[in-house]
């Protein structure tokens, strides 16, 4: 489905995902000083930079928890439409905010899943609710991927009664249930105990096998390394770096981002 | 024995009639409840919707209400609205005082009263529900009408079935001031089988032991409820 495309060369070649010029004002706060990006089909981007830099921000505006104040987006060529309301951007159709959302999965730093549910009433919700598809098919679906991320003894379980781990891959497959276009994570793995980080990261890295498009924002450099092939640096509101992993990790980059994971090393 | 003769079922006795009022009681409390639900919620709403006149508007309807004395409201919403029907039926060219319905009007202000409370616990209610999760059901694409149906409401309830339950047994004791307008609820029943046997004591007593049947009851509904509505929290744990 197009909505009316502007004549614009990013449309025209149907990215994943493509970001033109975003710009976020809190208040008098800059988060966000102007960032472009463009993922193709099943690219894993990963998003890095200090606390501050604007990259949760950065994911949040692409899925419309946060509304840009300037800057185009596309998902799978279909254009935001946006209208100019007291100098700053304003969706023009919830009806649309609503579609785009459904097509991009979101997974959370503090998981989210919604308490009153069990872990499989939470994957089943968007799928019956939003998408409006026949109930037993959403039940068979989200049993395999319950099955997938190797929670399938838990679907009755509620999520409070789970290991923030456990919680993290339900929420994942929640996503995964809406069969999106994009997946957006946002610090996936920062709520966790250390030793519970491993069985999250490892449903991200057969995500990514299996060709999903992912944009994650994380502190996990071995992922950013082993898993993405891009890496994107954050500072400041905007872009420092961006390259493969191979190119970023050399050594021959920014300053800035050479300083950033000489930290990391300790 | 004559004990038994005026508290029984029989030509001499008042059991029937303390029944009937233990059931009028009730029958005003749940309507109160009821009402109070409604105004409850919209009240809340106003309160949590960021507009600044809405939540003026609430927060002197939480104010006024919980802060005047029942018997006040009730006595304003059963005199001065049977004033008002009066006033309105000579306009019409009824000669004579026309009264509210007691039952009408004393529900009326206990629901009122007891929507002024409710509207406080809805709001605290909202207040648990953590952000994140209104989030994550932003994110998966939900409008709103779907997000308050699927999860708004039920946690809204869930966390509100303690608070309910409190105010449920305020309302229900509330509804004894009732009795000033001549509903036969529980209290005035009592009240007339005191006056007319003589038997103070007993029929005190006795209308006070049906409050605490009524409240002891509820009580155990609320308990059952909220045991059920926990069943997803962390503390349920091995009871699940």
């Amino acid at each position: 489905m197009v909505h009316e495309h502007s004549a614009d060369p990013a449309a025209a070649t149907v990215n994943r995902l493509s970001v033109r010029n975003i710009r976020k004002k809190f208040g008098s706060l800059e988060v966000l000083r102007g960032i472009s990006l463009e993922a193709h089909d099943g690219d894993v981007i990963s998003i890095l930079g200090s606390s501050g830099s604007g990259k949760s921000t950065f994911l949040r505006c692409i899925n419309l928890l946060e509304i840009a104040d300037e800057g185009e987006i596309w998902v799978d060529g279909e254009h935001i439409n946006m209208v100019r309301k007291h100098g700053r951007n304003v969706p023009a159709s919830s009806k649309q905010v609503d579609h785009i959302r459904a097509e991009l999965g979101m997974v959370f730093q503090s998981f989210n899943l919604w308490s009153h549910m069990t872990i499989l009433q939470n994957l089943i919700e968007g799928p019956v609710h939003v998408l409006k598809r026949p109930r037993a098919e959403c039940i068979a679906e989200a049993e395999a991927l319950l099955e997938k991320v190797g929670i399938a003894e838990k679907r009755h379980a509620y999520p409070a009664h789970l290991s923030g781990g456990q919680q993290q891959r339900a929420a994942i497959a929640r996503s995964l249930a809406m069969k999106p276009k994009v997946m957006l994570f946002d610090e996936p793995t920062s709520a966790l105990d250390p030793e519970l980080v491993g069985e999250v990261l490892r449903v991200m890295r057969s995500l990514a096998e299996e060709g999903m498009t992912m944009l994650v924002v994380t502190h996990e450099m071995n992922f950013a390394r082993d898993v993405s092939n891009r890496v994107v640096f954050m500072r400041e509101g905007l872009i420092d770096c961006d390259g493969s992993p191979a190119e970023m990790f050399s050594g021959a980059t920014s300053p800035a981002f050479r300083q950033f994971i000489g930290n990391f090393r300790g | 024995m004559w004990i038994i003769e005026v508290l029984g079922f029989g030509q001499q006795g008042w059991g029937g009639l303390l029944i009937a009022g233990a059931l009028m009681t009730l029958c005003v409390t749940i309507v109160a409840l009821l009402l109070g639900a409604v105004l409850g919620t919209m009240v809340a709403w106003a309160k949590l919707s960021g507009n600044r006149v809405l939540s003026a508007l609430g927060n002197t309807y939480t104010t006024v209400f919980r802060g005047v004395p029942e018997l006040l409201i009730i006595y304003l919403i059963y005199f001065g609205g049977s004033g008002a029907v009066t006033a309105i039926g000579r306009y019409l060219g009824y000669e004579g005082f026309l009264g509210l319905p007691s039952f009408a009007a004393g529900a009326l202000a206990v629901g009122i009263i007891s929507g002024a409370y409710q509207a406080e616990v809805y709001r605290g209610a909202f207040l648990a529900i953590p952000k994140g999760e209104l989030e994550a059901a932003e994110a998966i694409g939900m409008h709103r009408g779907l997000r308050f149906r699927r999860i708004i409401a039920p946690q809204v309830l869930r966390f509100a079935i303690p608070g309910i339950g409190n105010v449920w047994q305020l309302s229900l004791k509330d509804s004894a001031l009732v009795s000033v307008t001549g509903l036969a609820d529980l209290m005035r029943t009592s009240q007339v089988a005191a006056g007319s046997t003589r038997q103070y004591f007993l029929f005190f007593i006795a209308g006070g032991c049906l409050y605490l049947v009524l409240t002891s009851l509820s009580d155990r509904l609320f308990n059952r409820a909220e045991r059920r509505a926990n069943r997803s929290m962390p503390s349920s744990l091995g009871h699940a």
